[in-house]
């Protein structure tokens, strides 16, 4: 599998040198990231290790397409994202992400199979909701609202809705940070799942070294920057991920 | 298939119905007054204007003692005259069948080759051949209201003479759309009738034979009407002309303009209100759901939702909420509308009344409607739209309380803790403070304005009838006769005192500045018709000198001591100037008041009386009206107690219908602002109230501080909307200030209090239906949720 991997030409991401700089004008200046160099393959499940506060989230943010890096460059395979507008952003969005946030982010007024039909409705190659659902197993609680499901139940059902649009990315930021191990695991065997069936390149922001087990590639961050990238040669499956 | 985020949008709505409701409500009403105002204006503009062009309704009027036909040539050359029609007009007393009480009427002649000039239209009938001596057309209205049919007979009495008339027809016309008696402030349909004789018969009747007393005129569209009212009198000065007008000054035209002012008037202020409002509790409401969904929203751009279609999301959310307005406004204002033309239909006599709801008056008040609370929606969609992702779903910095000012006030008047959040939450937000205190303060002004009206009425109805004109009747003379006609009177049956008048025609002018009008003489010490002082106290007519009556003194621009000329017109000829004595108070007409015997001695005449006014035993009423139908001398009796009583039912009718209207719209204001208000404060207190109530707080110290807020608002807008209703209420005395009536400025403390009372009752409900939900409300459901 990773000799495929590597014959693919073009990395799935690319950044050169991102930069992110918050505050300044009056306030103490954030480094949050400070010359970020990074190669994501396509199809790998990469995993984000790092103490509170080094910068993952930002990048996260920045390759989702979801904010400015302040320097540097980004990119999504050929598609140069820090030279795009706010308008090309959110095009670039609804094309080839999925998110999964750490609170689940679900809209309280719409139910599971709504949830998803948010993002169905407006991607242009996208699975049925009901299909979504079942890829995580939830085809029974399809008209359920949030309000009635627990949060392992509405991680997964915002998972479908990241996968329902088959995005080119999966970007997880802490998707099993607000979940017990039982529940947890059950998110995590879905990524994985969504990873190896439809070869979606995922990234996956953790404070759970336990995951890194999973990954094809670990990304260790401090202070904005990259400090360490190990690639994985043997990989546990989900269900055997301790916490 | 509906999609995810339209489910979302009806969900949130049918969340939010309340207020959503509450919002609607002020809409629909704005829609619905807006409509009805727009919508009756153009409908009576374009009746008027088409009726009076197929009837040719005249440009300008004229009256003369006695012109010879011959004149009429002079008045068709004169320069911009396109049609001028002669006619003959006197004024009967009717005995009419069956009616008890005195009854009058007005003979218009109508020219052998057809009326050219306002035209009566047939309703039944036929009009009567050129050759009868005894026929007539009269007003439809009259023939209703007594049940006459083209056949009928009634008798008139004209110049002492008896005639037996027969109706041929029932007619309407351009001229008496509106219709006063002489003396009544009402219409009276079945007293008073408007009958067309043809043109020989009318003369032989008023001994007019080849001479006319009544000149009409239609101008080109190019002509100069003063030039030509300046030609016109001239021309008629020696046949005893007093004076052309225009047709502004024509009763049924001026009557009709004021009551289309009055509504425009009424579409100028009240839905401007009303829409403003409405767009402040969508910006209010809408930019409390962004606050609250502000993660939402960034999860919506995560997803690759453009920033136009949540903008869009929003203002869908405001425009359903508009469009559900729009819905109600349209039907009660359809219903409004019919209404009003059905009261229309009674107080004025339209041949066809042209629909007030054209299709296009519903499209022009719903645009409107969805733009105001479109305008209300735009800052919370933009803010929505504008929200950065990455920052959308980060949780908001709390908001920034710093100690300051209100720290030190309260430190120093030793407030407690509770009064202290109140006090605070006002500041954290004092735009929308204000807004609400001016959004609550604007039902209180118009609860002021509304009660104003009445106040202002009862003290129209108390000057004019119950200080001014108290008498129970008032005789006017077909002919001026000798001060004996007094005596005369005083021996009719039933009659307790009878004091003279003398109405002299003349045109008061100072400088540039000229009236056409009466002068009434009374004698001194007159106790029936009295002339009242600024104060209404009754003020005795000067030795020297006239009274000239408020209006009228500020239209000439004198004060007492300024002198006055007198130009007498009508059968005298002469000029004098005299001292203006004294300014007098009168709410209907304008006057100009001199005692009897100094008028006559100025005039160099024995004094001579027009009118006489009658106090009446009331046990011998009906002896006195069969007296009054055959007395030779008389043109009209008017009745004051009926004119008072029929007065005090419209006004009280207009007045029931004007309370239910403005009471409405006051409640929708104070409860949609107040419901509102609180809400949005329970939402975001929401968690700091849960968290007092486990701290121990009771229910009724968390509610203090929840409704406090609006406790102080509604407080602080109670003298603010005194204030602004006072405005209101002066406005609406400005604009009623017409030569035709005015009314006086009366603001007392029972209206004041009386509108702060009902408003204050609707905040009170509206804040205990937002305590019975906080009241209602899961501590532990509070607590967990995420903002
Ligand atoms: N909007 C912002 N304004 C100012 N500083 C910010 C902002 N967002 C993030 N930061 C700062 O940037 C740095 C990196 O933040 P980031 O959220 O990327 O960290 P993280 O690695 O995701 O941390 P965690 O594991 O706690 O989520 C932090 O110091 C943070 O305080
Ligand atoms: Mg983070």
């Amino acid at each position: 599998m990773s000799s495929t991997r590597a014959t693919q030409e073009i990395p799935a991401f690319r950044t050169r040198g991102i930069t992110k700089i918050y505050g300044g004008r009056g306030t103490a200046e954030v480094r949050a990231l400070d010359g970020v160099d990074l190669d994501l393959p396509e199809g790998e499940l990469v995993v984000l290790l790092g103490p509170s506060g080094s910068g993952k989230s930002t990048l996260l943010n920045i390759i989702g397409g979801l904010d400015h890096a302040t320097s540097g460059e980004a990119w999504f395979r050929d598609q140069e994202l820090t030279s795009m507008s706010d308008r090309q952003l959110t095009r670039y969005r609804r094309d080839n992400v999925g998110f999964v946030f750490q609170f689940y982010n679900l809209v309280a007024s719409l139910t599971a199979r709504e949830n998803v039909a948010l993002v169905t409705d407006v991607a242009p190659d996208p699975m049925r909701p009901e299909e979504a659902l079942a890829l995580v197993g939830l085809q029974e609680r399809q008209d359920h609202f949030p309000a009635q499901m627990s949060g392992g139940e509405q991680q997964r059902v915002a998972i479908a809705r990241a996968i329902a649009k088959r995005p080119g990315v999966l970007l997880c930021d802490e998707p099993t940070g607000a979940l017990d191990s039982k529940t947890g695991t059950a998110v995590l065997a879905a990524l994985e799942d969504v990873n190896t069936r439809f070869g979606t390149t995922t990234l996956v922001i953790t404070h759970n070294a336990g995951i890194r087990k999973m990954a094809h590639r670990v990304i260790r961050f401090q202070d904005g920057r990259v400090v360490e990238i190990e690639e994985n040669k043997t990989r546990i499956r989900a269900h055997e991920v301790t916490w | 298939m509906l999609h995810a985020l339209d489910r979302k949008l009806l969900r949130d709505l049918w969340r939010l119905k309340a207020q959503a409701l509450a919002i609607s409500l002020v809409l629909a009403c704005g829609v619905a007054i807006f409509m009805t105002g727009l919508g009756m204006v153009r409908a009576l503009e374009v009746t008027l204007e088409d009726y009076y062009n197929r009837q040719h309704f005249a440009h300008v009027f004229a009256s003369a003692r006695r012109a010879p036909a011959s004149l009429l040539r002079d008045v068709e050359a004169i320069d911009g005259v396109q049609t001028a029609e002669a006619r003959v007009v006197g004024s009967v007393v009717l005995d009419l069948p069956g009616r008890a009480a005195p009854a009058s009427g007005r003979v218009i002649s109508l020219p052998d080759t057809g009326p050219a000039l306002n035209v009566p239209l047939l309703v039944s009938g036929r009009f009567p051949s050129e050759t009868a001596g005894d026929e007539v057309v009269v007003t439809d209205r009259f023939a209703s209201a007594n049940g006459y049919r083209p056949g009928d007979r009634f008798a008139a009495i004209a110049d002492g003479k008896r005639l037996i008339l027969t109706i041929t027809g029932t007619v309407r016309s351009p001229e008496f759309i509106y219709t006063l008696p002489p003396g009544g402030l009402m219409p009276d349909d079945a007293g008073y009738a408007i009958m067309w004789m043809p043109e020989t018969a009318a003369a032989g009747v008023f001994g007019m034979s080849g001479a006319f007393n009544d000149l009409s005129l239609k101008l080109r569209r190019d002509a100069n009407q003063q030039a030509v009212i300046d030609r016109i009198d001239s021309l008629l000065e020696p046949w005893g002309g007093v004076g052309a007008h225009v047709r502004e000054l024509q009763m049924s035209h001026a009557f009709m303009q004021a009551e289309l002012d009055q509504l425009r008037s009424m579409s100028a202020v009240l839905p401007p209100i009303l829409f403003g409002v409405t767009a402040f509790l969508v910006n209010m409401v809408l930019g409390r759901i962004v606050t609250l969904e502000r993660s939402e929203i960034g999860l919506l751009k995560a997803l690759g939702y453009r920033d136009s279609e949540i903008a869009m999301h929003y203002l869908m959310l405001a425009t359903l909420v508009a469009a559900l307005g729009v819905c109600l406004g349209w039907a009660s204002g359809a219903w409004l509308s019919s209404g009003m033309s059905q009261l229309y239909a009674r107080f004025f006599d339209f041949p066809w009344l042209v629909q007030p709801h054209a299709i296009d008056v519903f499209a022009i008040a719903g645009l409107i409607g969805l733009a105001s609370a479109a305008i209300g929606a735009l800052r919370a969609a933009w803010s929505a739209a504008a929200l950065a992702p990455a920052v959308a779903m980060s949780p908001p910095a709390p908001p920034a309380f710093r100690r300051g000012f209100l720290d030190a006030v309260s430190g120093w008047l030793g407030l407690p803790q509770t009064a202290m959040m109140v006090l605070r939450g006002i500041v954290r937000w004092p735009l929308r403070a204000a807004f609400t205190s001016l959004g609550l303060s604007l039902g209180v002004a118009i609860l002021v304005a509304s009660n104003f009206m009445l106040d202002s009425l009862d003290a129209v109805i108390d000057t004019s009838f119950f200080k001014s004109n108290r008498q129970h009747a008032t005789l006017i003379l077909a002919h001026e006769q000798p001060l004996s006609a007094v005596a005369d009177a005083r021996h009719l049956p039933g009659v307790l005192a009878v004091e003279p008048q003398f109405d002299l025609p003349v045109t008061l002018s100072v400088g540039p500045r000229e009236k056409k009008l009466a002068i009434s003489a009374r004698p001194l010490g007159g106790d029936l018709a009295r002339t009242l002082d600024v104060e209404e106290n009754p003020v005795p007519l000067p030795e020297q000198g006239v009274l000239l009556s408020a209006k009228l003194a500020a239209y000439l621009g004198v004060r007492p001591g300024d002198m006055v000329r007198v130009t007498l017109s009508g059968l005298r000829e002469g000029e004098m100037v005299l001292p203006v004595a004294a300014v007098t108070q009168q709410y209907i007409g304008i006057g100009a008041y001199m005692r009897l015997d100094a008028l006559a001695a100025l005039l160099g005449e024995a004094p001579r009386v027009t009118s006489l006014n009658l106090w009446i035993d009331p046990n011998e009423l009906s002896e006195l009206e069969a007296a009054l139908k055959s007395m030779p001398a008389l043109a009209t009796t008017v009745m004051l107690t009926d004119v008072r009583k029929s007065f005090q039912d419209t006004i009280s009718e207009n007045v029931r219908i004007n309370t239910v209207l403005f009471l409405t719209i006051s409640a929708l204001i104070t409860v949609g602002v107040a419901y509102n208000g609180a809400r949005i404060q329970l939402s975001e207190r929401a968690r700091e109230l849960a968290s007092l109530r486990i701290l121990g707080f009771t229910r009724a110290e968390v509610s203090t501080i929840l409704l406090g807020e609006t406790a102080v608002l509604a407080l602080i807008a109670q003298p603010l909307g005194w204030l602004i209703g006072g405005w209101i209420a002066w406005a609406m005395m400005a604009g009623f200030d017409s030569d035709l009536y005015r009314i006086p400025l009366v603001l007392t403390a029972q209206n004041f209090a009386s509108a702060s009372l009902v408003t204050l009752t609707a905040v009170t409900a509206a804040a205990l239906l937002v305590r019975r939900r906080l009241d209602r409300a899961d501590l532990i459901a509070v607590l967990k949720t995420r903002e």
